[in-house]
């Protein structure tokens, strides 16, 4: 027997599982995996201009050189950062069952993303 | 998700975790003091195993984002069947084309 709930139960459960750190969790991992695949070709091209050459390529780097491009670069970053640690979380769920600490582990995820944008910054970038 | 777009997407992940940790870690190192085309390519140029790694790279990548935008599609816009799936299999050339001709790129300049 299939297990039904009335709508003003299920609406609750809605609202009540989109506070869940799982819920953050999934919707930051997809916004950070849309981001990474938008830029994905960008990348790709601008890496591509080194076949005319490492003048074309340091022209190319010389267009990078101002604030909003090097915060995009940061954002990106931490998106991957974020991005692969959160999908770390999903493998050991999947693979490993591991389901223990849901809060501790998504903000462990997100504290090692922000320390790697960090480190980028304090590496010059 | 089918159960062979679930093995590639997570097989791939798999690879990406290790190939993205060490793309980092090389993002950190070569941005100390400014990055330029010289620097990068003194690193790429000729070396097989930064191609072979990159190539890999590249590859997981291109299977593992459609399926995952694939995915988000699907459930936030609507958007399914054929149409969707082909512009996926598109997207995916585009990233595995552009991807390797920009590792081949740096590797030959």
């Amino acid at each position: 027997m299939r297990a039904s709930t009335t709508p003003p139960m299920r609406a609750g459960l809605i609202r009540a599982s989109l506070r869940r750190p799982g819920f953050a969790a999934a919707l930051i991992h997809r916004l950070s995996g849309l981001a990474l695949a938008l830029f994905l070709p960008m990348h790709f091209i601008a890496l591509g201009t080194a076949l005319q050459g490492a003048d074309r390529l340091e022209s190319f780097l010389g267009l990078t050189q101002n604030g909003f491009v090097r915060t995009a670069e940061w954002g990106l970053v931490c998106a991957l950062a974020v991005h692969m640690a959160l999908g770390l979380r999903v493998l050991a769920i999947e693979w490993l069952r591991y389901r223990e600490r849901t809060a501790l582990v998504v903000s462990g995820c997100l504290a090692t993303a922000f320390a790697v944008g960090l480190l980028f910054l304090l590496s010059g970038a | 998700m089918s159960p062979l777009l679930y093995l590639a997407q997570r097989g791939t992940a798999a690879i990406l975790a290790v190939t993205v940790a060490v793309h980092l870690g090389t993002i950190l190192y070569a941005v100390r003091g400014g990055l330029t085309a010289g620097e990068i390519l003194g690193r790429t140029h000729g070396n097989l195993a930064f191609l072979a790694f990159y190539a890999v790279f590249v590859l997981a990548a291109a299977i593992h984002a459609p399926i995952g935008l694939r995915s988000i599609l699907r459930e936030w816009t609507g958007w399914r069947g054929r149409s969707l799936d082909l512009s996926m299999i598109a997207f995916s050339a585009l990233l595995a084309g552009l991807g390797l001709r920009a590792a081949l790129a740096v590797y030959w300049a």
